[in-house]
């Protein structure tokens, strides 16, 4: 196939993905509010031990969730279609993600470089890596009460992406062209995957009030997001550490306060005051969750807003 | 919970409020985690202004045309520093509390850990069904056995009258602490780099060079420890320029690839070696690294005046306009010519077009068709001798501007010259001839010995914070009773990353009961 060709392939990828992640949204939606909390719980029991990647984990010793099950025990029987609706939204998330990888590929293929040169690039590649997080670590616990959420979250990503940082196809400027790409973008997708989904899980623990709800209990919500943020932490760490390595080489400064990288910095603070916040006593649920999802706001900033609203030297961020 | 051990440690003492009991408690309050926590949000908050106010050390321009453009806003940001928010005091206040604070945290508990490491674990509770993760069996299991197979799943033993007790992860914390004095271990190297390094950039055109001495630099930044001396000797010349750009599609005109044919000299006396100069790949020589940051033209111009002499001659460096297309604005001043001084505004056209209504633009940022239009030609005084600072991008500063006589505008010269071409002033005030084109590049020169501490501390914080995050403090106790009934308890000790430990304690019944012969 011609670059041409490939490069309209992964286009049409990433519309299928769109699609594929919205229909997913729907079943996981339909799950959520047509079935019963309490199956989640029973199940998340059974699986609670085993996590992503072997690292992160449950806090055994947390009691909060039996009096999230007893509350949830006392719904109306669901329909039976219910869990047939979540199993269905997983498929769809998966070939969502499958689709999303396509256009990941092909895009690379088209351009013979590291797909993630500009800011359209680097949206789908985050949009796909929040999803892999969640999918993974959906085969591991059950975090489906998320998925509604996540997809929701991938689909206004991607949309975004096409919509309006949509860029042609085509080679990068010679300063990104670079091994670096490939080390130190990777690693800002990988974290910023997993900073998604601790961000979902966050907001969803502010919007959920204290009673009984359709909606996970706050104990699983705050869980998986401190367990993703753990995981995420030392990742970003690397990211920055990779940005500055590559800063050295490329303009001659490690570090130049350049506005792209005050905002990752301030990013990692603010993560790292989040840790800090739950070793500190009296600052779990709902004043952790807030410093989180400050620290959330500042990472989107640096994705989105930084390369918008405030110029610098990096420049893949060309949006026009 | 080792904060939680360290805060008991340090309960409040019902001070006898002097000056020492005001320190301890001052002391005191600065290394509390809550102290911590706010001073980090400090340091994050302080560092916003640095993102949306121009700073002067990486966009100096921008802080001048504030300055300009509206003067009281300027100086109000100039008083509170925020033109140079990374050095400004109150940003220095932050960190330097921060870091002592950390100092104040770290200690100690660096103390407290180099106990615990020589302490054995604690004896087993009384009650082990009432931790976490339980388990009851029978099993033929001597205190021996079982505190010889903890061992050799390498958790530190210790035994007792009919009890066991194990404790495993002390990495965690080894790797915590390391964690925060490797940030220390940065912020020191951040600070050498700053006091005995030097940064400075420098134009450098085609044919031209540039030996490493304060006095070659266009813009020299030097730390407060860099004498002039200190400059690494070294000097090369730019023999050759070559940019290559997409020809085709959308993305037309764009770099693909540049690079500097540099002719090297280690130091004076050192053969000369060739180097190629390219964007990610910056020359290091003994420390001091040089780095290609952009490029345009310098068309090269030859000014006769009224006299019939030569008055300027050589390259001039233009200011780039319009990126996609290399469209630059040059200024040829020649202070020289007789009767009066002449000066040149001009526009370089790498690619030059003729559009539909008869004026020209580039098209194409390579040189395919090098033109250059002649906007305006002035005479007067240029204020070039004057002693005042001048722009080599400005003809004369605007009071002078004023009093300039004009000799030819733009609308007036139809037709943009090509290499070769030339332009005769009116009144025989002189001639322009447009002689050729070079290139020039800009090149940032950087000396920091903090670099190589700063890349090992960083390094160190990565792997430590990991350490730190992923691996889990545990604990398991094992009883013995009477007739092989045995009871086996644990619980993780940090709170957030016990998973996995469920299916580790599973696996350590397991090996109690039927020995680790089988075990893998
Ligand atoms: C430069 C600023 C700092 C950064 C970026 C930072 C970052 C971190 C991070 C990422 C953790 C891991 C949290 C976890 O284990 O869940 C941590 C833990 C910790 N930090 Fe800091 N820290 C900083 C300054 C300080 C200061 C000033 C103190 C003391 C006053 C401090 C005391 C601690 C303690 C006690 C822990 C251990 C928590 C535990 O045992 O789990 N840190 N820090």
């Amino acid at each position: 196939m011609t670059a041409d060709r490939l490069a309209e392939v992964s286009d049409l990828f990433v519309l299928a993905a769109v699609l594929l992640y919205l229909f997913s949204m729907v079943g996981f939606a339909l799950e959520l509010a047509f079935g019963r909390a309490r199956s989640d719980v029973a199940a998340r029991r059974a699986k609670v031990p085993v996590t992503v990647g072997g690292a992160g984990g449950a806090d055994e010793a947390d009691g909060a969730d039996g009096t999230a099950e007893a509350a949830a025990q006392e719904g109306v029987e669901p329909p039976s279609w219910a869990p047939k609706a979540g199993v269905a939204a997983l498929v769809l998330g998966w070939l969502g993600w499958a689709a999303n990888l396509g256009a990941i590929v092909t895009r690379g293929l088209a351009v013979d470089r590291w797909p993630w040169g500009n800011m359209y690039e680097f949206v789908v590649a985050i949009c796909f890596a929040a999803v892999t997080a969640f999918l993974v670590t959906q085969i591991r616990q059950n975090v489906r009460f998320l998925g509604a959420f996540v997809m929701i979250t991938a689909t206004l990503g991607l949309g975004f992406a096409v919509k309006v940082l949509y860029t042609a196809a085509g080679p990068v400027v010679p300063a990104l062209n670079s091994y670096w790409v490939a080390i130190h973008v990777t690693a800002a997708i990988l974290s910023s995957g997993l900073f998604i989904l601790a961000g979902v899980a966050g907001i969803l623990y502010l919007v959920r009030g204290d009673g009984l709800s359709r909606l996970p209990s706050r104990a699983d919500l705050e869980r998986v997001a401190h367990r993703a943020i753990v995981l995420s932490f030392p990742v970003w760490t690397f990211a920055v550490i990779a940005g500055a390595l590559w800063a050295d080489k490329a303009w001659g400064r490690y570090w130049g306060w350049d506005p792209k990288e005050v905002w990752a910095f301030i990013t990692w603070v603010a993560y790292a005051a989040y840790l800090h916040a739950r070793v500190t006593a009296g600052w779990r649920g709902r004043a952790a969750t807030i410093v989180q999802l400050i620290a959330f706001g500042c990472l989107l900033f640096n994705l989105v807003g930084v390369n918008i609203f405030i110029s610098g030297l990096h420049s893949y961020a060309d949006v026009n | 919970m080792a904060v939680k051990e360290l805060e008991k440690e340090r309960a409040p003492q019902p001070a006898g409020f002097g000056v020492l009991g005001w320190a301890r408690w001052f002391w005191r309050t600065l290394t509390s985690m809550k102290t911590a926590l706010i001073l980090l949000f400090l340091f994050a908050l302080a560092s916003v202004p640095g993102s949306l106010v121009p700073q002067r050390g990486v966009e100096p321009d921008k802080v001048a045309r504030l300055f300009q453009q509206n003067p009281t806003l300027a100086q109000w940001y100039d008083r509170f520093q925020l033109f140079d928010v990374f050095t400004s005091v109150w940003f220095a206040a932050i960190y330097l509390l921060l870091f002592t604070s950390l100092i104040g945290c770290v200690v100690p508990r660096a103390a407290t850990y180099l106990r615990e490491l020589r302490r054995r674990p604690p004896a087993a509770p009384r009650n082990l069904s009432r931790l976490p993760h339980h388990a009851a069996l029978t099993a033929d299991l001597t205190v021996e056995e079982a505190a010889r197979r903890l061992r050799a799943r390498r958790f530190r033993v210790d035994t007792g009258d009919g009890w066991v007790a194990a404790e495993k992860g002390y990495l965690r914390e080894t790797g915590n602490l390391l964690f925060h004095v490797s940030l220390l271990g940065l912020l020191v190297a951040v600070g050498i780099g700053s006091l005995f390094g030097y940064r400075g950039n420098v134009l450098v055109v085609e044919g031209d060079g540039f030996a490493n001495t304060v006095a070659n630099y266009d813009r020299f930044i030097p730390g407060r420890e860099v004498s002039a001396e200190s400059l690494e000797p070294f000097s090369f010349d730019l023999k050759d320029f070559k940019a290559s750009y997409q020809v085709q599609g959308d993305k037309k005109g764009q770099e693909l690839d540049y690079s500097a044919y540099l002719r090297v000299n280690d130091t004076p006396t050192a053969p000369a070696r060739d180097y190629e100069l390219k964007v990610n790949e910056p020359l290091e020589i003994d420390g001091t690294q040089t780095y290609l940051i952009g490029h345009g033209y310098a068309p090269v111009f030859k000014v006769t005046d009224g006299q019939g002499q030569v008055a300027f001659e050589g390259p001039v460096p233009c200011l780039v306009e319009h990126k996609p297309t290399l469209t630059s604005g040059c200024v040829v001043k020649a202070p020289d010519a007789r009767p009066s001084q002449l000066g040149f505004l001009l526009r370089f056209l790498p690619t030059s077009v003729p559009l539909t209504d008869g004026t020209y633009a580039s098209a194409f940022p390579g040189e395919l068709q090098p033109e250059v239009q002649v906007l305006a030609a002035f005479t007067g005084d240029f204020g070039v001798r004057s002693g005042r600072p001048q722009s080599v991008y400005e003809l004369a500063p605007t009071d002078l501007m004023k009093k300039l006589k004009p000799l030819v505008m733009g609308t007036s010269v139809p037709k943009p010259l090509a290499v070769g071409g030339s332009l005769d002033l009116p009144d025989g005030a002189g001639r322009l001839e447009f002689t050729g084109v070079k290139e020039w590049i800009t090149l940032q020169i950087a000396y920091d010995p903090g670099r190589m501490p700063a890349l090992i501390f960083a390094g160190l914080a990565t792997v430590s914070i990991a350490l730190s995050l992923m691996i889990r403090r545990r604990r398991v106790w094992v009883r013995i009773g009477d007739g092989g009934a045995v009871e086996v308890g644990g619980l993780t000790r940090t709170e957030g990353s016990a998973a996995g430990f469920a299916e580790e304690f599973d696996d350590i019944v397991k090996v109690l009961t039927a020995g680790d012969k089988d075990d893998r």
